[in-house]
């Protein structure tokens, strides 16, 4: 995993230096994540070791923040789980903390993260209520298998171990982004309309089917397909029972021995790869990626399927390890994230932000109306670095956000079976 | 007296040394030891005595009999890569050295030569993956060079993300370790016995089987060595050529790794860790590269 680690980190630079935006914050950000050595006090006076994965780890948004704030971010650009891993064994080797809420349950019982005080964050009444009561600005509620955001948002006390289902002041993680995951397809090889995750083991695409090869993500993935075949319905597909891991691994196992699958990816780049090549035409993806085959001139779409959405949501959190004035600083760092432009930021690379009413105000009303309310674009559409990401006149795959977010049918999770499930899953890869 | 001497002189020429060993590999290896052997939950090791990453590895290999359980299928294909690696790099490897130290007899040319053998380390694993879908991908040159000859008709699909890619891509990667002390072997090896062997009427294949290879045993037993460890251990060729979908030793350590089951893990280590020793072992029961050296 530490090759997958340094890949990451290697295109983050990589990245960095062909946008021309890496300066010293870039670099600054490089190298803290190539050698993570504890920071010095003395050295400088406001900075912040930023655990996370590159999601949410942009070049720009240190560089806005240092301007803004004169707060300096440190990048430590690791893979999902070795964020996880990197909390449990080194919870003094980071200050602020960017992690997915579905890792919370391994998280918060360790002890090494500290929740924040909701009363100390200025937008905290703003932050979008699909994390706050799981539903939509507009009311509509959101399906909840899984680890849904709201059920481990807040902890019974400051230092508690335990989740409140009411709420409280205590704040596992301040919400930073979320999207609703789905298959990706090329619609030009496909040549027909892909409407249910069942499409995934349909024998028309055998050999040219793929998913994700990480055990927690991939296993939800599996579920909503064999949900969509109809062979079972799931009370939780976040939390199944021995036999239905069995179950779900049973019918994976068949399908890959038959021959559907091409591959599986862990990574951003072999997702893109596989998709951009044509080995695969359809598979489990993520939207930044698909935007990515699409920049290419090849056409991929971020399929909306019958059945809903795979969600996922990250926030941030700190250290145990930090106090006082490092404290000081994360809040602020945090308020600054939450005041719009990183929102806007995030928003226009097919995320959405935790709290929308600032995004909003930082995005032009064609951006927004792109972004969130599935019109057709008025002008070309940009990515952040000016790169043009659609035409004028395309509209949004999934179309709107209440679209989008109201269809999420479950959310990334770390089941009670995780154990048994890792296990079978390694069963089917060996199969 | 003097003896004693002489050997404590050598213990402290070797002090430095088995210091390094001791403190970067055996501690640590005995650290992972006595963790496979902890017990676990979902985010932290307990330190009480249980060996169930070892029963949880081992989960159905005689209830599912005759079906082979997991851990089984895993090594069993994970030793059929290695064996084919390593009879592959083995004959490239022993022609290329033997190319290299007996036929081109300008030491420069050798050492350039031998320097053109590294070229598969001058490219990361991710780019080198990137690399081989146009060219082995369902789209790719192979494919489109074939099917434009009109050999094929359907692209073959066997070329990428099958054993034959893995077992390809590893072939290219660890040939190099096999070339290395196989030439090393064989450029020590004196000219005038071959010599000899020609004036006394061998054939070039006598002399090869009788000279040669027995006198380049060392060479190929290093090389062997180098090629079975990294093979044994490897799970990021076999993930990204294998498409994720070929199991290997290696990758078991690394998905329980990801799981935060560390217990689980170093289980799975000290297994992999047994039975690589036991096959260096064997091999070097054939020859003991001690006395050959």
């Amino acid at each position: 995993m530490s090759t997958f680690a340094k890949t990451m980190n290697k295109s983050v630079s990589r990245r960095a230096i062909l946008k021309g935006t890496a300066g010293a914050v870039g670099l600054a950000a490089g190298s803290g994540a190539i050698t993570g050595f504890p920071y010095v006090k003395s050295a400088e006076p406001k900075v912040l070791r930023y655990l996370g994965t590159a999601v949410n780890e942009g070049d720009d948004i240190a560089k806005k923040c240092l301007e803004d704030t004169g707060i300096k971010i440190e990048y430590i650009t690791v893979t999902t789980d070795d964020v996880t891993k990197r909390v449990v064994t080194q919870p003094n080797s980071f200050d602020v903390l960017d992690t997915e809420y579905f890792a919370l349950k391994k998280l918060i019982p360790s002890g090494n993260i500290l929740g924040l005080d909701s009363k100390k964050i200025k937008e905290f009444d703003n932050i979008t209520p699909v994390f706050t009561k799981g539903q939509l600005p507009s009311g509509k509620k959101i399906g909840d298998q899984g680890t849904a955001p709201w059920k481990v948002l807040y902890l019974e006390g400051a230092n508690s171990k335990k989740f409140s289902v009411k709420p409280t002041e205590f704040i596992t993680l301040i919400p930073t982004t979320y999207n609703a995951d789905t298959l990706g397809i090329r619609p030009d090889l496909i040549k027909r309309p892909i409407s249910s995750w069942a499409e995934l083991l349909n024998p028309e695409f055998k050999g040219k089917a793929a998913i994700l090869n990480i055990p927690s993500i991939g296993i939800m993935d599996a579920a909503m397909v064999v949900e969509a075949t109809g062979q079972h319905k799931y009370a939780d597909k976040g939390n199944m029972t021995k036999a239905e891991i069995d179950l779900t691994i049973k019918l994976m196992t068949e399908a890959k021995k038959a021959g559907q699958f091409r591959a599986f990816w862990k990574d951003f780049n072999e997702s893109v790869n596989l998709m951009a090549s044509g080995e695969t035409i359809i598979q489990s993806m993520w939207s930044p990626a698909v935007t990515k085959v699409r920049s290419m001139g090849i056409a991929c779409t971020f399929q909306p399927l019958k059945e809903g959405y795979r969600s996922w949501a990250s926030g941030f959190c700190v250290s145990k390890a930090a106090s006082g004035q490092k404290l000081e600083l994360a809040y602020e760092f945090v308020n600054w994230f939450l005041s719009g432009w990183a929102g806007a930021y995030l928003n226009r690379q097919g995320y959405y932000s935790g709290v929308l009413s600032t995004a909003k105000a930082n995005m032009t009303s064609d951006e927004w109306g792109y972004w969130m309310e599935g019109k057709a674009a008025i002008n070309d559409i940009k990515a952040p670095d000016g790169t043009v990401l659609e035409k004028a006149g395309a509209t949004r795959d999934g179309g709107s956000y209440e679209d989008r977010m109201g269809a999420v049918a479950c959310w990334n999770a770390v089941m009670d079976e995780n154990d048994y499930m890792v296990r079978k899953w390694n069963e089917f890869i060996a199969a | 007296m003097t003896q004693d001497r002489k050997s404590f002189a050598a213990w402290l020429q070797a002090a430095p040394m088995m210091l390094v060993f001791a403190l970067f590999f055996l501690l640590p290896l005995l650290f992972v030891i006595i963790v496979s052997a902890w017990d676990y939950n979902e985010y932290e090791m307990v330190p009480a005595l249980s060996l169930r990453g070892y029963t949880d590895t081992f989960e159905g290999c005689i209830a599912d009999l005759p079906e082979l359980c997991t851990i089984l299928k895993t090594y069993l294909k994970t030793i059929e890569l290695c064996v084919l690696t390593w009879v592959l790099t083995l004959l490239i490897g022993f022609t290329v050295a033997y190319f290299l130290a007996f036929h081109v007899r300008s030491k420069t040319w050798q050492i350039v030569l031998t320097l053109l053998c590294t070229i598969p380390f001058w490219t990361s694993n991710v780019i080198r993956m990137i690399a081989w879908i146009p060219l082995l991908g369902r789209n790719g040159l192979v494919n489109k060079g074939l099917q434009g000859m009109g050999l094929i008709h359907q692209p073959l699909e066997w070329l990428l993300f099958s054993e034959f890619s893995v077992v390809l891509a590893l072939v290219h990667l660890f040939t190099f370790f096999m070339v290395v002390p196989i030439f090393n072997s064989m450029i020590r090896i004196d000219k005038r016995l071959i010599e000899a062997a020609y004036d006394a009427g061998a054939t070039g294949w006598q002399t090869l089987v009788n000279i040669v290879i027995p006198l380049a045993k060392p060479g190929i037993v290093i090389g062997s060595i180098f090629v079975i460890t990294i093979v044994m251990g490897d799970f990021v060729t076999v993930g990204v050529m294998g498409g994720q979908q070929i199991a290997s030793a290696g990758k078991i350590v690394e998905t329980r790794l990801n799981a935060l089951q560390f217990p689980a893990a170093a289980a799975n280590a000290v297994i992999l860790l047994g039975i690589t020793i036991l096959i260096i072992s064997s091999l070097t029961r054939i020859v003991d590269i001690r006395k050959e050296l």
